[in-house]
């Protein structure tokens, strides 16, 4: 069947079968390698693109069902040279990548967030990657490049989202808040404790 | 992962996808959002000859105040659930337990009435369909019926839907601020329930406990009696038949539901 599907603003067309994924269309028949595949189980968000602004997984779609519609990948959001979109530039600012390969889908994952909700707080932001798994673990400089990406300061709002109290609950009630970047007031408390127990 | 070959229509109109429908019946599946159908095309554990998209009938994708319910249509996607402020202000708990679905891409896509018409037993959204009490319309080639959730669910990924009927609106009464709670028990992020309890207006919707989506029938006759929150979330499991998994045991489950219940009770009446 064919299908004409508009991708970072340029008209694409191809003659595919109903079964082909969006991912592999983007990946195999535009020839647009960004949009990266990992788990292929609707689980991990590396294949993340916007469809019609929204973000969504190449991997759960056909292109079929995408047909007459408008999918933006990595590459559509920067035009060349160093005029790198804010999402991507603050991701390269603040370090926001080991290895690389969550990258492009993390980057379309907080546009598509950032459209939705231009000022989130920390907490907003780990929820709205919560679809994007970054398996060296880089989730903490992810968090500050995305609040950077929003004009805020991720000094300024890492800390006042513990103390305003959006982590303090965990969803099964256990930890206070997730652990290392921040001290509680009572962990401060303990902390000065045990130093005087040194000095003693 | 590949699906095996098939063939794709994308009609314009609900009456052409339900003209396709009776012409092909059970050899033809239904895409909404996809994101329960694709995913086991993929694992080919399902090869429909023909994939009938609805996906894009924006006459399936509302949301109305009509006297004491807030019809839903079937094409109304989580994202519209968790965002919308008619459901905030109607039908609350369904705002919330639309938030826990996944994650925010697979809210973008998934379907309300997918999402019940794949009667899976631990999705969220058919357990909090079933505790609102609320009524699903199916359309076909014999016209449309009226079936109560309570009747709905039928076995596993079952549902009172015949081969040619289409899940088209969700009705739910509409309980405004009246007590509601989702406790949904994961151990990873974006996972599925382990054991899920919603709770609006005194009646309990229990995720992951058997085969379908179950009330805690025992629980709703304790509170309905005036037993306290902790006598009546003891009998939660009444009546259940957990599964046993990776996750847990049954007896897992059977404590998890018990003290979820409690929990929500408790945060429904606060």
């Amino acid at each position: 069947m064919k299908v004409e599907i508009t991708v970072n603003g340029a008209d694409t067309s191809a003659d595919v079968e109903p079964r082909l994924l969006l991912a592999h269309y983007l990946r195999d028949v535009v020839g647009l390698k960004a949009t990266n595949i990992g788990c292929d189980t609707t689980s991990c968000g590396a294949c993340t693109v916007l469809l019609d602004g929204e973000s969504v997984k190449s991997c759960t779609l056909l292109a079929a069902q995408v047909d007459g519609q408008s999918v933006t990948t990595m590459e559509g959001l920067s035009s060349e040279g160093d005029d790198l979109h804010p999402v991507p530039a603050a991701f390269r600012t603040e370090h926001g990548l080991q290895c690389g390969f969550c990258t492009p889908g993390m980057v379309m994952a907080a546009v598509g967030l950032l459209a939705e909700n231009p000022k989130p707080t920390e907490r907003e932001i780990r929820e709205g990657l919560e679809g994007n798994l970054c398996r060296c673990t880089g989730y903490h400089n992810i968090v500050r490049a995305v609040i950077a990406a929003s004009g805020q300061d991720p000094d300024t709002v890492q800390g006042a989202a513990i103390h305003q109290g959006h982590a303090e609950v965990a969803p099964a009630g256990g930890v206070q808040a997730a652990p290392g970047f921040s001290v509680s007031s009572a962990a401060h408390a303990s902390a000065a404790t045990s130093t005087e127990g040194n000095a003693a | 992962m590949i699906p095996v070959g098939f063939a794709y229509e994308r009609p314009d109109t609900l009456e052409g996808a339900l003209a396709l429908l009776a012409e092909h019946g059970e050899d033809a599946k239904v895409l909404a959002g996809g994101h329960s159908l694709l995913p086991v095309m993929k694992l080919r554990l399902a090869a429909p000859e023909l994939v009938i998209d609805i996906g894009r009938l924006s006459e399936l994708r509302y949301l109305r105040v009509e006297g004491d319910e807030l019809a839903i249509g079937a094409g109304s996607r989580h994202h519209d659930l968790e965002t919308l402020d008619v459901v905030a202000a109607e039908a609350p708990l369904l705002a919330a337990v639309a938030r826990t679905v996944g994650d925010p891409q697979v809210r973008h896509r998934g379907t309300l009435g997918g999402s019940l018409a794949h009667a899976d037993p631990a999705s969220d959204l058919p357990a909090a369909i079933l505790a609102t009490g609320g009524t699903i319309v199916l359309r076909g080639p014999r016209g449309e019926r009226r079936v109560p959730i309570t009747e709905f669910f039928t076995g596993l990924f079952s549902t009172a839907a015949e081969p040619d009927e289409l899940v088209v609106e969700v009705r739910v009464p509409r309980t405004g601020s009246s007590g509601w709670a989702y406790e949904k028990f994961t151990r990873r992020a974006n996972d599925w329930a382990i054991v899920g309890v919603a709770v609006v207006d005194g009646r309990v919707g229990l995720v992951n406990m058997g085969s379908t989506p179950l009330r805690a029938s025992a629980t709703e006759a304790a509170l309905a009696d005036g037993a306290s929150t902790a006598a009546a979330a003891a009998l939660a499991d009444q009546g259940t038949d957990p599964p046993a998994d990776l996750a847990g045991t049954p007896a897992y489950r059977r404590h998890l539901v018990r003290v979820l219940t409690r929990r929500a009770l408790t945060s429904a009446t606060r």
